[in-house]
């Protein structure tokens, strides 16, 4: 690889990538190679997202469904990282939970997370329930792993020398294993916070009763692509406004820690 | 994956000595028994209302509904897996085929990573299941729209994870390799490729994964065959045991699938030390 391009040719190969993808999308659409309810123009796509901000679609504004699918999410991810963290701290340090949790985590692992949603929906019906149960599936397991992984990998001598000075067992785990895996529990949160966020789009596309994954399924029904697509750039927008924000713990978390 | 089961079994084994291996096996294989044990008799007993959660006969009888005859959602199990495992390889092979050579080039050229990036940042940051509602637009229920979420749910693991591969190789290397004057095709096949295949490997996993929850997605939103198709009529008929059968078979084609790629991988990296 070479070395780095200067910046104004970056700017300049950046904005040709760009244009060719919105060129050959326009284009596309002004040729007519199918029919613009299918293939609308990118600004058909953002005048309806003005559109959906003012007018109800499927019970609900755009920002509406937003908070619906955002509140549900942020229980969920709560919840998981509630339960996640702790327990995978705590199987890090006592043997025989580890020993115990291990095998049946093992077993779940492999149940893709979306495969519970008829169960979500038996159990907790398609309110807030169901869907905060399959974002609960999704970012759980991250949440563990990373709290075991990083409560694993401490140095011993942190651990010897509070037990020295005579700390129980739960107060290593609070005072010298939690903080000494921060920066791997952060590291979880992030793919667990992107696990969860998916998994609540796929819970919201089949069995929801509001929530942005409802309103772009229903578009599908009305067959208008546009509100299809103002749904994924929602979608993708949120998402990443999360990471951004995860990724500013972590960088200061780890600035804290003089890392 | 490998690397967690690794380091719950290696990490314990180390603390205390040689027998905890066993200790681990005893314990887990008791709590694993004692789990289906609590399993048969709260079902038996209607601790567990038999309308949220089958009985472990409940269970078996489903299992041979569907394995055996006479079939459940239009199909026997046989079926929907051969279904399912079709679109799976179809996408997962679709979207490498293109991904890992593109995240190759982006690592490797400065101007493919200026040009093509911007355009890939747009992509990445949306969900594969949010491509479903816009596939069936465009594709209807068919096999063709699964595939088409399914390329994007792989394609943009594989494409990270190629471009990551060959940043992280050490430019010493590079250097050396031309200085002793190899051609510009045997860098690209005998030090890019392998220098990164370890990162490609953890890019192919994602991108398995991504394929098995995408699929099972698309499924449950409309399919005329396929695992996700018994789980949506399953839990339509509101049956709880044949929704255990589909997600004990989701789990299982998710371990067989992963347990092929390990060997692969294996295989491609005879130097790795396992």
């Amino acid at each position: 690889m070479g070395p780095a391009l200067p910046t104004r040719q970056l700017v300049l190969l950046s904005a040709v990538g760009l244009a060719i993808f919105f060129g050959i999308w326009t284009g596309a659409a002004w040729l007519e190679l199918a029919p613009r309810r299918f293939l609308p123009m990118p600004w058909d796509v953002i005048d309806r997202a003005f559109k959906l901000t003012e007018t109800r679609f499927s019970g609900q504004t755009l920002q509406g469904h937003l908070v619906i699918s955002v509140e549900r999410y942020l229980r969920g991810f709560i919840l998981a990282v509630l339960v996640g963290v702790p327990l995978g701290l705590l199987m890090g340090w006592y043997r025989w939970l580890d020993y115990i949790v291990t095998p049946v985590f093992d077993a779940l692992r492999f149940v893709a997370p979306i495969a519970w949603v008829p169960f979500a929906a038996l159990w907790f019906g398609t309110g807030i329930g169901g869907p905060t149960m399959i974002i609960f599936a999704g970012a759980f397991p991250p949440c563990l792993i990373n709290a075991y992984r990083g409560a694993r990998y401490v140095e011993t001598r942190y651990i010897e020398a509070a037990q020295t000075l005579g700390a129980s067992g739960l107060r290593v785990v609070r005072e010298v294993l939690l903080p000494a895996s921060l920066p791997s529990i952060i590291a979880g949160l992030r793919i667990s916070a992107g696990a969860g966020w998916q998994s609540l789009i796929g819970a919201e596309l089949i069995a929801a009763n509001a929530g942005v994954g409802l309103m772009m399924v229903r578009g599908q029904a009305a067959l208008d692509t546009s509100i299809v697509m103002v749904g994924m750039i929602a979608v993708g927008l949120i998402g990443l406004l999360i990471d951004v924000a995860l990724r500013g713990a972590e960088t200061w978390i780890k600035a804290k820690q003089g890392h | 994956m490998r690397a967690l089961t690794f380091l719950l079994l290696e990490s314990g084994a180390g603390m205390t000595g040689a027998d905890s291996g066993k200790t681990r096996l005893v314990v887990g294989g008791a709590t694993i028994a004692g789990l289906i044990a609590a399993w048969y008799i709260a079902s038996t007993t209607g601790a567990i209302p038999k309308l949220d959660f089958p009985s472990p006969e409940q269970f078996v009888a489903a299992a041979r509904q569907v394995v055996v005859e006479p079939g459940f959602a239009d199909g026997l199990l046989f079926d929907h897996l051969l279904h399912s495992v079709k679109i799976i390889l179809l996408g997962f092979f679709a979207a490498t085929a293109i991904g890992v050579p593109l995240g190759l080039w982006m690592g490797w050229s400065r101007t493919a990573e200026a040009l093509i990036n911007p355009i890939f940042l747009l992509i990445r940051p949306i969900p594969a299941l949010a491509w479903i509602p816009l596939a069936i637009v465009w594709l209807g229920l068919d096999d063709a729209a699964k595939v088409m979420v399914l390329w994007f749910a792989a394609f943009v693991p594989s494409v990270i994870n190629s471009y990551t591969g060959v940043r992280s190789i050490d430019r010493p290397i590079i250097e050396a390799s031309r200085m002793l004057g190899i051609g510009r095709m045997a860098v690209i096949t005998d030090v890019i490729v392998p220098g990164a295949l370890p990162s490609i490997f953890t890019g192919l996993r994602l991108s398995l994964q991504g394929c098995l929850t995408a699929l099972v997605a698309a499924e449950l939103l409309g399919a005329i065959l396929g695992l996700g198709k018994v789980l949506y009529q399953a839990g339509l008929d509101i049956y709880p045991a044949m929704i255990l059968v589909g997600m004990v078979a989701v789990a299982l084609t998710g371990f067989v699938l992963t347990a092929l790629l390990d060997v692969v991988e294996s295989r491609s990296m005879p130097w790795r030390k396992r």
